[in-house]
């Protein structure tokens, strides 16, 4: 079952993250995709994520498709302009990509070439408006004709904790406006403020019109800890769960993380409106299976 | 044309001011007219770009885009986020509303939500922006704004999903489709 048809069936749906390599090959992506395949619906393959140059995302999604698992082909505004954006969905339609998730994307100050050019031509919710614009007018933004158009389903991210909080929801029924079918979060780590930005979603009727994936992740050492509160742009990690991660020696760490993620989940699960989850796990994908497993959420997927 | 590196500025112009200054510039027949004599003359559209660029610079740290949001932004330059972001904030804004870039400054959309809520206009920030026409960089978006060549910039009202807001920059001059 694609991930379109498992969202339109009500099911709670899972996706997860994979990195692709530094380097020319696609088997890491290969062994992960065939790990994930039977637990997650779809995996969404990073854009050159934290702005470190990686193999392409279009190439890792392929690799994925290939290996059996439905891929989420991430594009960010970082690197291309609009001539080289609407080529690359061109290119991943006609390879049988369909899910694009588009967001800004991280500034290249953050990774391994902070002396790179930020293109930027493009915001993510003008990115979304622009695919949407190529699928459903047949037309590129000079007004050429596409033929045949790309078929897409298009996602957006969204950061629920980040300020201004007041503004988040109404951010989401812009990207909606623009063309986001789904929308995967940022991670939660407070689930009482992720509760009150879904009441907001909720108000304005957004769920309705948008599948809500939330944002899980799994930490699997106290540097990753140290990392995800202080380095991160935008997440937060409040201290009752800084502190419950502390407090486990450090060699059990990540399997109080990923009791913590399973628990998570649950609760998420739980929230009125929220279509699954998607788990921000790349470079610990092993920790999908006891995640899934722990949070029950496996025997739903039995009857697949 | 070069321009300074975008970075968050913080506006000098008070936000109440500011949107009483925007009824008296907005686009009217006199305005239009004085805009046409500007345009034409090779002399006073130098001039009149100079001093949009030193007032605006010093007001709101202007980049001169030429296709100004502030109306729709309480009078804070989108163009002054590291990203260029012209739909509102990244995800990466600090829990303090400090810039994912410069940490130590303001994210521009957290204080343009502030600035346009202040005044009850914070359902502008639900426009929906399409993407700008960089051959425009160091124009006079005064004169653009009112001849109305900006009005394809921004949906008229939220919720509109910009679908007859499209104007193509390109032509094809053979018709070649």
């Amino acid at each position: 079952m694609s991930l379109r048809d498992r969202l339109a069936s009500g099911s709670f749906a899972v996706t997860a993250e994979i990195s692709p390599p530094r380097g020319a090959s696609i088997d890491p992506v290969t062994a992960t995709a065939a790990l994930l395949r039977d637990w997650v619906d779809a995996v969404n393959v990073t854009d050159n994520q934290g702005s470190n140059a990686r193999l392409a995302s279009w190439a890792g999604s392929l690799a994925a498709l290939q290996a059996g698992l439905e891929p989420v082909m991430q594009m960010t505004c970082r690197d291309r302009n609009r001539i080289a954006l609407q080529s690359d969905l061109l290119g991943a339609s006609a390879l049988g990509i369909r899910n694009v998730l588009v967001m800004t994307g991280d500034h290249p100050k953050f990774g391994d070439h902070p002396e790179a050019k930020p293109v930027f031509d493009l915001d993510s919710v003008q990115l979304l408006w622009t695919l949407r614009h190529m699928r459903d007018q047949g037309a590129v933004l000079s007004g050429r004709a596409l033929r045949p158009p790309p078929d897409c389903f298009l996602g957006a991210v969204e950061n629920p904790s980040a300020p201004p909080a007041e503004f988040r929801a109404d951010r989401l029924g812009k990207k909606i406006d623009a063309g986001a079918q789904f929308v995967q979060t940022q991670f939660v780590f407070d689930v009482a403020a992720f509760a009150r930005w879904m009441s907001q979603v909720r108000d304005l009727g957004l769920h309705q019109r948008c599948y809500i994936l939330a944002g899980v992740g799994a930490v699997r050492s106290r540097n990753a800890l140290d990392f995800m509160r202080d380095k991160v742009p935008g997440v937060q990690v409040p201290d009752d769960v800084y502190r419950r991660l502390r407090a486990v020696p450090a060699d059990q760490t990540a399997a109080e993380g990923a009791r913590l993620a399973a628990e998570t989940v649950r609760q998420l699960s739980a929230i009125d409106g929220v279509a699954g989850v998607h788990l921000l796990v790349a470079g610990n994908e092993q920790a999908v299976p006891g995640i899934l497993d722990e949070a029950g959420v496996r025997a739903v997927r039995d009857g697949r | 044309m070069t321009t300074r590196p975008p970075i968050p500025a913080h506006p000098r112009l008070g936000t109440r001011l500011a949107y009483r200054l925007q009824r008296v510039l907005r686009p009217r027949p006199g305005l239009r007219w004085l805009g046409a004599r500007i345009e034409a003359s090779g002399l006073a559209r130098p001039l009149f770009t100079t001093t949009e660029r030193l007032t605006k610079e010093t007001l709101f740290g202007c980049r001169m885009c030429g296709q100004c949001a502030l109306p729709v932004t309480g009078y804070v330059c989108p163009m002054g986020c590291p990203k260029e972001l012209r739909n509102g904030p990244c995800g990466g804004v600090g829990a303090d509303g400090g810039c994912e870039v410069y940490p130590e400054r303001r994210c521009v959309w957290v204080e343009a939500y502030e600035r346009a809520a202040s005044q009850g206009r914070a359902a502008d920030l639900r426009l929906l922006h399409l993407p700008i026409d960089h051959r425009r960089w160091g124009e006079s978006s005064w004169l653009n704004y009112w001849q109305g060549r900006d009005e394809a910039l921004w949906t008229r009202e939220a919720g509109d999903t910009g679908d007859d807001r499209h104007v193509p920059h390109h032509q094809p001059a053979l018709g070649g489709s």
